[in-house]
């Protein structure tokens, strides 16, 4: 029998944010992404720069010495291509770091849109074409081929999964919902509905939150999380099953949960803990799948996300507003494409990205639960207003430089 | 309770906001003696009595110093030579005073609640005759009706001394009870923050919006335009020439604009100009002071709101508008806007993002159903009940103890 293994999937992104972008700058100012305040909350250099000493240095160095430390250690990174532009004009080094860790050949990067989209909802084809960007941009700079996907913010349903199965992957990531589960645990590989060769891995939230969610919460009643504590749970949950497929945002070890809070010697100590029986290991998600045949098969006929207590889309699908930008964003599609307009493809590619239609969302607004909203913005109506004004420049540049497209969308 | 002006003889916000605190606290079983310095039925008021403390009539001009500081009265009782005392408001204010120290002669209170600087002088006397705990309620200050400068300084120095005198203040906004923190230097733990709030109740009077009122305007709306709406009293506090700007500059991106500016005041004819300065004169509507049906029918016909108040303490009126289903745009110097999240806000000085805001919410259908829609759930959670529940505790517990 195998090794009872712990799947750690850690997601990499930064998106490119919508500068305080007036009806003003719009045909004049084609400038969107770079924020003349250096210290705004939408200079998106400030922020990688900021966040890159918070979380992606320390993270990776400890990654590289847990790595080092235990020849059983392993990790899995989805690193979106928004995020990897940035780091390759600010933060180089930290691009070498994430090459040296694939280079130990126990770290396996993921697959996804490289633009950290919710393309698969509104453009098939223009969805395949950032996954293919997206593989071919991983294999120029680590040299490794993709072999398991996850769509951005883990949305998924039946039909892709069937999708990602004709493409050729053996994985897919989502999430361990109860409702879809029932009595069945996220412990196990399942088969997709209505695929053939590929391998679903679920995400176990409870012990995923904990960390990513929960750890610094002094209110909690577990508070302080030791890793003493994590391990009893880890194997409270596991018992005689494979897997614990632990996933969550790269940004929780150092910017959702700050240094301070002790999240860095608490995954140090956790890491060697479960290593040191010699029953357990960590697997890569390819390995997980590898290793384990299906359970039984799962089927999601609705999308379902990592987001909410809801688990649906309607952080980013959830209102007019959302809908509208997202529909116009998405109408210029061919239009955009035959100009063969590489800045203007790109741009247009860059305001695909989810956060977008995230900071748009009013379900905590409107409740006055604003503490709930993580935005750079003080508004969702502002956050609409200046995506708005984006796209409006965007419908401009087409019309005025490639005499396509109407001004009124 | 030391009042200026109750409906439907006032000329602003001070009115309304007197009548529903007084009106929901009597509910709750306060007695309330209300003196006013003009003699007039009140019809509908019979939760309290209401005492005229002079025989003027009522005055709407200028709203006799409630709103600014003019001291000149404007109209006398019909047929009636005022009395030689009464030809200006500190005569109208010294009558005040003297019916009121007589009245807390007379009878029995518990408090004494005096708002805004028109009746702290009284409000100070009956302190001084009765030792009965004092609470000051400032609905504005001079620095809001002098547009930021220190204003009149009579009115500031009995500003000065009403709020040093007062046992406890009651402001209708952060904003407010910094400035009176700040520029009166009273002790912070001495001034709390006390809401307005609306009563969508005293809309439900068979109101039924008719289109001809504004026919001019429905038929902009036909051929797709919004219509941007201001209902205020024209002066420098209210931020208005910077409203006219943008929205100027807005016409310049997109043209499907009107301004619909509803009310009155010194600076009518400067706005008019300015509109025709700026090649907008067809898209600004100037409708002269509106009451009753005209009043609410300007909130109906309008889309988007704009307060763009330089200084204003609360403004009633955003929740009014709100109520007729308008979005709205608030600039950070008003005191509403504390209380609201689903808004625009801008600086008043920011013409170029009231411009961004008025042509998005112009432009996107979306947006501008998302405002509207969503600051419905948020107006209406602003209850008088609640407001008087927080008063009553003030009441309770009038004085704060002083620690040596």
């Amino acid at each position: 029998m195998s090794k009872r293994g712990i799947t750690l999937y850690l997601h990499v992104h930064q998106p490119y944010r919508v500068r305080e972008y007036s009806v003003f700058d719009a045909s004049v100012d084609h400038n969107y992404f770079v924020d003349p305040d250096p210290i705004s909350g939408a200079n998106n250099q400030f922020i990688l720069e900021k966040v890159a000493d918070k979380s992606y240095r320390p993270m990776n160095a400890l990654l590289e010495k847990m790595l080092h430390a235990h020849p059983e250690f392993k990790v899995s990174l989805s690193i979106t291509g928004t995020f990897i532009d940035q780091v390759e004009q600010w933060a180089p080094d930290v691009l070498d770091s994430f090459k040296r860790l694939v280079a130990t050949g126990r770290v396996e990067i993921v697959a996804e849109t490289y633009h950290h989209s919710l393309a698969f909802f509104f453009s098939r084809d223009e969805f395949e074409r950032q996954v293919e960007m997206h593989r071919q941009k991983i294999r120029e700079l680590f040299g490794v081929e993709t072999q398991v996907f996850r769509n951005t913010e883990l949305a998924y349903n039946d039909s892709l999964a069937q999708w990602a199965d004709d493409y050729g992957f053996k994985g897919i990531l989502a999430e361990g919902w109860d409702p879809i589960l029932d009595w069945r645990t996220p412990n196990f590989v399942y088969q997709p509905e209505g695929t053939k060769n590929i391998g679903l891995l679920l995400k176990n939230y409870r012990l995923s939150d904990d960390l990513a969610f929960r750890f610094s919460n002094q209110s909690w009643q577990e508070w302080p999380l030791t890793a003493d504590k994590y391990t009893q749970w880890v194997e409270a949950s596991i018992q005689d099953q494979p897997l614990i497929n632990l996933f969550m945002d790269y940004e929780t070890f150092g910017e959702h949960q700050w240094e301070d809070t002790g999240i860095f010697t608490f995954f140090e100590e956790f890491i060697g803990r479960w290593v040191s029986d010699p029953n357990n290991t960590f697997y890569t998600v390819s390995e997980a799948i590898d290793a384990n045949k299906p359970a039984g098969v799962i089927s999601m006929p609705s999308t379902v996300t990592w987001a909410d207590s809801e688990r649906d889309l309607t952080a980013w699908l959830g209102n007019s507003m959302q809908h509208e930008a997202m529909r116009y964003v998405y109408s210029m599609e061919n239009d955009i494409l035959r100009t063969n307009d590489a800045t203007l493809i790109s741009d247009w590619r860059r305001l695909q990205t989810s956060d977008h239609a995230y900071y748009m969302c009013t379900k905590w607004f409107t409740d006055g639960d604003v503490h709930a909203y993580f935005s750079p913005y003080s508004s969702p109506y502002d956050a609409f207003l200046y995506y708005i004004n984006a796209i409006r420049d965007v419908r401009w540049r087409l019309h005025e430089n490639h005499n396509t497209g109407g001004l009124s969308g | 309770m030391l009042g200026w002006e109750l409906p439907p003889h006032n000329s602003g916000g001070l009115g309304v906001a007197c009548y529903h605190l007084s009106k929901a606290l009597a509910l709750k079983g306060v007695a309330i003696d209300f003196v006013v310095p003009y003699e007039a039925e009140h019809e509908g008021i019979d939760f309290m009595n209401i005492h005229a403390a002079t025989p003027l009539s009522p005055i709407h001009k200028n709203g006799m110093g409630a709103y600014d500081s003019a001291f000149t009265l404007q109209t006398e009782k019909e047929g009636k030579v005022a009395p030689s005392d009464l030809k200006d408001i500190r005569g109208v204010q010294r009558r005040y005073t003297t019916y009121v120290e007589q009245l807390v002669k007379k009878e029995k209170y518990d408090a004494i609640h005096a708002h805004d600087w028109l009746t702290m002088e009284a409000g100070m006397r009956a302190k001084e005759l009765t030792d009965l705990p004092l609470i000051v309620h400032v609905h504005a200050t001079e620095f809001d009706r002098a547009g930021g400068n220190s204003g009149n300084p009579i009115v500031h120095e009995i500003e000065y001394q009403g709020l040093m005198m007062a046992d406890r203040i009651v402001a209708v906004s952060s904003i407010t009870r910094q400035i009176i923190i700040d520029k009166y230097g009273i002790p912070a733990d001495k001034v709390e923050v006390l809401y307005n709030a609306i009563d969508v109740t005293s809309f439900d009077d068979g109101y039924d919006y008719d289109r001809r009122t504004y026919k001019y305007l429905e038929g902009l709306k036909q051929e797709g335009y919004t219509i941007i709406s201001a209902v205020t009293r024209f002066t420098i506090q209210k931020g208005l020439a910077h409203l006219v700007r943008a929205v100027a500059k807005a016409s310049h991106k997109y043209d499907r604009i009107a301004l619909l500016l509803a009310g009155d005041g010194e600076q009518r004819d400067e706005l008019i100009a300015l509109a025709a300065d700026l090649g907008i004169s067809d898209k600004v509507f100037f409708t002269g002071f509106v009451r009753g049906k005209q009043w609410r029918d300007a909130y109906s016909v309008s889309d988007v709101f704009v307060l763009s108040s330089v200084s204003e303490p609360f403004g009633l009126t955003a929740l009014e508008a709100a109520h007729h289903d308008n979005a709205l745009i608030i600039t950070n110097s008003s005191g509403v806007g504390e209380v609201l999240n689903s808004i625009f806000r801008y600086d008043f000085w920011d013409e170029n993002r009231l411009a961004d805001q008025i042509v998005g919410i112009a432009t996107s259908p979306a947006l501008k159903e998302s405002l509207r829609k969503n600051v419905q759930n948020e107006y209406a959670r602003l209850s008088w009940h609640d407001v008087a529940e927080t008063c009553l505790n003030v009441y309770k517990r009038p004085r704060l103890e002083v620690y040596a």
